[in-house]
């Protein structure tokens, strides 16, 4: 057993020694600020449709990628493997239908693994006749050089995570995490008094989303001079929560709850409720089931969105940039708004799943809601 | 895997002082800890909380133990809650009057999910590691399918009564979840069937030496289907608590297949068979819920736990390794 | 796991022996198939073949260490961690300077070997159960890991991305590497003494021991060698994905993947029968796999279900036929 525990420690030390040194930054001050104004800014391009809008105005000529239809449009997965990512695919597959131009449209999912993402796109450029590659790539810095390969023999096309290299046409994303943050925290600083106490729940830790979320709520709490009484990872998991909450309860008082991510908040409203506590001040996200438990119980809620829409941009872009159209790019931002009680009427649909994304865009579509699971 | 070729000699019960299961010291040890750490769960709302967010995994190990003693593993079961949740919300599609057809359905299908385990083992000869990890990649994929890739419906407050309810204003304990109510009845079943039954001594016999049962008589076979058959619909039982008491998510019983098999190692549980107990085991499940109470109480962090964990499983196979030496084979 | 000592028939030996390329022909025919029947034999080609056999060298790598302690009998469950933990080892150390390939290399082996012998310790000395003791070793190293790393930490320098992504003779490097482990493995499997005592303790450990093995060194040296292969994997895919992570040995699902592929390839999960070729053959036809699902557009959930499916059913292929009793 000592042999262990020194194994452990030898692991240890080396490890040390150059991780944080590396660790990447996911408290920027330039970043935080610059989204903090994208926030507010009014975005450019069709009213009403926040799937083709843009915050930055800069556009990619596209005219050597031109090309006849019909197209062959190949999108390399990282995964179907949450709630969020469902809606998000069924908002592509959707997309797709609306486009005649494209002919073939070829998913293949890499199942949450970086290695088999790599070897998806190798099988794509090796025999799948793409015209355009869309990758969403499942970690930054794994798939860059998938990503490199690629540009160099067809237009790429990258969105959700981005990758270090500016070689894809465009990198399509929303505000961002630092965004995120920034709403469910100001939210909870103007409906607590000074000193009160909040509960960060986060999902996990190193995810470069979800860190920069917890950064930018954080420093806004703190800022506001809230007491932070504790910032615990749940995993994701529903009766984790509860147990957490359930835990804080019984050692004090909780004002508010911030959390990066809303799967798992009507677990942490439940807690409250069970135990006999009113609810307190929640940030939550625009997920069906928490925005149902908000109108019902009457809450003080917000819901920050990391919108599903984004998932229909690519093909949009796919196809404009096939046909030779300018997009925005090489950075394509879209606006990132929350759900408030102003318009969380028109958000909330009973007729749709719990973990349905409400803020997908999706509504006018030909096969809303059955696609999506609806009734 | 390395089961020696001499038949185990049947540990003759020496006339000694009753030997009392470890694992009830250490439960009490990590209790007192808990206590000391925090003065709360004296409280009723704070023992009963813990007993609560454990019987799951209590039930599950206790029935994990089945396959366990008669010498296999089942990986199965973390999907099957799963399903069990999952399938349960598209089928009451937030009917409360669903309810109880909806548990009849779960039922028969972790009898269906047991008895393709226990054949695919005994008939196909297919390692249980192998049979039911298989068997827990396809239950996960199925309850994807059959959602789509996320929840579809809710659960309604009948469905989650089992999990989420307790009756309050009571004398004494003042508080009692549903949920304990459901872990004290299935303990009890699972231990009368391993401990007062035939089957429970053919299941032990056939975990100890598979040929001398077989030669002696025992339906190996039957006995061993069974044995799956009694860790799914545990598993099923599980995730009707889980799904009550947290709500529908599409990986609820991720995990929960180790964690059970790990409560019954802490709870003296021989592997590759012949021997366990399955209020060992309970205390086994316990005891891990304790540890990961303390720890969490200890403020210490994620990767601390999983240390902390690994080592324990390790310590309390050697434990028991030491134990049974010296106990003279 | 037990009775290995029955008489078995010279017929079934010979079957064993030819089910896993039996297995990997269909995998390939049914490939050929779907891509023909879907008009999609543009993926016909060398280059997609050559795609298709690199989609599993990580994969590949940890098998051939996984063959070595299910041969004797044990099994591993810590090479995700580990790979986890080599793969963040190499990128630290290495953090993108060119001459520090070689110390990362020798650290990470270092690393791999420390593992396989508290491994190899844990199972043989103190007896306790395998599945049991890498199971702990897997959380004893994942947990260490994430106390100190939670994202991708350091890089490699773009001249240790060879190993992944550089070509030899028209081929993969890495393609060529996995094969030339695999060579090594064979010989010593099959051609050491070490080798034959592997077989021997596997199948018969009491008797193996009263033959005068020393059983505790051959499977320490077994799981030493997984480790090992675990470590080369972890480096490799620190190479391929220019970083570590502390989740890629976890998101690839390297432990339990590594085991289907070898019992898939024909290697018994009671120790003592099988060999390389057939584990070589099993991550060929998880590839294949793979690749049949892309082209035929198979979606994710019910990829998952087929896959649980045809690992039973493979594994069934074997085993039916045997009268011994399984746990």
């Amino acid at each position: 057993m000592k042999r262990l525990v020194a194994l452990a420690a030898a692991a240890g030390l080396a490890l040390t020694a150059g991780a944080f040194a590396q660790a990447p930054n996911f408290d920027d001050p330039e970043e935080f600020a610059k989204q903090r104004e994208q926030l507010t800014a009014t975005p450019m391009g069709p009213e009403g449709m926040p799937w083709e809008q843009y915050l930055i105005d800069t556009m990619a000529d596209t005219s050597a990628h031109a090309k006849e239809g019909p197209y062959t449009v190949c999108f390399s997965n990282a995964g179907v493997n949450n709630p969020w990512r469902v809606v998000g695919y069924t908002n592509m597959t959707e997309e797709v239908a609306l486009h005649e131009e494209i002919g073939e449209f070829i998913h293949v999912d890499a199942e949450g693994s970086d290695d088999k993402q790599i070897a998806d796109i190798d099988d794509l450029l090796a025999g799948g006749n793409c015209d355009i590659l869309i990758v969403s790539p499942n970690t930054t810095a794994a798939l860059t050089p998938a990503v490199e390969k690629a540009c160099a023999q067809l237009p790429v096309i990258v969105f959700d995570r981005g990758v270090n290299t500016d070689c894809p046409v465009t990198f399509i994303h929303p505000v961002g995490g630092y965004g995120f943050g920034i709403q469910g925290a100001e939210f909870i600083a103007e409906n607590v008094e000074p000193g009160a106490n909040v509960l960060m729940l986060r999902i996990l830790p190193g995810v470069d989303v979800l860190e920069t979320r917890y950064s930018a709520g954080r420093r806004i709490l703190e800022e506001a001079g809230l007491n932070i009484v504790g910032a615990e990872f749940t995993d994701g998991d529903n009766a984790k929560t509860k147990s957490i909450v359930e835990d804080y309860l019984a050692r004090g008082t909780i004002d508010a709850v911030w959390m990066d991510a809303g799967a798992t908040a009507v677990a942490a409203v439940e807690a409250f409720e069970d135990g006999g506590y009113d609810i307190p001040v929640f940030v939550g996200e625009d997920q069906q089931d928490f925005l149902r438990k908000w109108q019902d119980l009457g809450m003080t809620a917000i819901a920050p969105t990391y919108p599903t829409y984004q998932w229909r941009t690519p093909i949009i872009a796919a196809v404009r940039i096939l046909q030779g159209e300018e997009v925005p790019g090489p950075e394509w931002v879209l606006p990132q708004p929350a759900v408030t009680q102003e318009n969380l009427e028109a958000m909330v649909n009973p007729a749709m799943p719990p973990l349905h994304y409400a803020m997908c865009g999706c509504e006018e579509m030909p096969n809303y809601p059955q696609a999506w699971g609806g009734q | 895997m390395s089961e020696n070729a001499l038949p185990h000699e049947p540990a003759r019960p020496r006339r000694a002082l009753p030997q009392i299961n470890p694992v009830y010291f250490v439960l009490a040890a990590l209790i007192v800890a808990i206590i000391v750490q925090n003065p709360a769960f004296v409280e009723p709302t704070g023992y009963m909380n813990f007993l609560k967010r454990a019987a799951p995994l209590a039930i599950l190990a206790a029935g994990q133990l089945y396959v366990i003693v008669s010498g296999g593993f089942d990986l199965s079961v973390g999907s099957l809650i799963t399903l069990v949740v999952v399938g349960s919300s598209m089928l009451t599609n937030n009917d409360p009057n669903a309810t109880w057809w909806v548990i009849a359905v779960m039922f028969g299908i972790g009898l269906g999910v047991g008895l393709i385990n226990g054949l695919v083992v005994c008939y196909l000869k297919v390692p249980s590691l192998i049979a039911t990890l298989g068997m827990m990649i396809t239950l996960n994929g199925l309850a994807l399918m059959w959602s789509g890739g996320a929840p579809r419906g809710y659960l309604p407050d009948s469905f989650r009564f089992f999990g989420r309810f307790n009756f309050t204003d009571l004398p004494v304990i003042r508080i009692l979840p549903v949920a304990i109510i459901v872990l004290v009845v299935a303990g009890f079943v699972l231990y009368w069937f391993m401990h007062r039954t035939n089957f429970g001594r053919l299941l032990h016999a056939i975990g100890d030496n598979p040929r001398a049962a077989r030669l002696a008589g025992v339906p190996v076979n039957r006995v061993r289907i069974s044995a799956f058959v009694v860790s799914s619909l545990s598993a099923v039982v599980a995730g009707i608590l889980l799904g009550g008491f947290a709500g529908v998510s599409t990986d609820v019983g991720l995990g929960y297949e180790l964690q059970a098999i790990t409560a019954t190692v802490l709870g003296g549980a021989q592997l590759l068979g012949g021997r366990g107990s399955v209020p060992a085991a309970i205390a086994g499940a316990l005891t891990l819920m304790a540890i990961f109470t303390l720890l969490n109480f200890l403020g210490l962090p994620q990767p601390v736990r999983q240390v902390v964990q690994g080592l324990i499983l390790i310590l309390a196979v050697a434990a028991t390794v030491y134990r049974q030496r010296r106990a003279g084979r | 796991m037990t009775d290995a000592a029955l008489p078995r028939p010279r017929a079934g030996l010979r079957f064993e022996r030819w089910a896993p390329a039996l297995l990997l022909v269909v995998a390939l025919l049914l490939y050929v198939l779907i891509a023909v029947g879907t008009g999609q034999s543009r993926y016909l080609t060398w280059d997609n073949l050559i795609s298709v056999l690199g989609r599993s060298i990580a994969l590949g790598l940890t098998a051939i260490g996984q063959t070595f302690a299910i041969l004797v009998a044990s099994i591993d469950l810590s090479v995700a961690s580990l790979i986890s933990a080599t793969a963040v080892l190499a990128s630290v150390v290495m953090n993108g300077d060119p001459a520090m390939i070689l110390p990362a290399s020798i650290a990470v082996l270092a690393l791999g070997a420390i593992v396989g012998l508290v491994n190899g310790v844990l199972v043989a000395k103190l007896e306790i159960n395998p599945l049991i003791a890498t199971l702990g070793m897997s959380l004893v190293i994942q947990g260490c890991l994430s106390a100190f790393v939670s994202n991708f930490a350091g890089s490699v320098p773009v001249e240790f991305q060879y190993f992944a992504y550089g070509t030899l003779f028209g081929l993969p490097f890495s393609l060529i590497f996995m094969i030339l482990l695999a060579l090594a493995a064979w010989f010593i499997l099959r051609l050491t003494r070490f080798g034959s005592d592997v077989y021997s303790v596997g199948g018969n450990r009491e008797a193996a021991r009263l033959a005068g093995i020393k059983t505790a060194r051959v499977v320490i040296g077994a799981h030493l060698i997984c480790s090992l292969c675990a470590a080369i994997a972890g480096l490799y895919l620190a190479s391929r994905l220019r970083s570590g992570a502390p989740w890629i040995g976890a998101d690839g699902v390297y432990d339990l993947e590594s085991i289907a592929v070898v019992v898939i390839g024909g290697t018994v999960l009671a120790g003592g029968r099988g060999g390389i070729w057939g584990t070589m053959a099993g991550v060929m036809i998880f590839s294949l796999i793979d690749s049949i699902f892309n082209i035929a557009g198979v979606d994710a959930f019910a990829k998952q279900v087929l896959r649980g499916i045809i690992i039973v059913a493979a594994v069934a292929f074997y085993a039916v036929r045997s009268r011994r009793l399984v746990a």
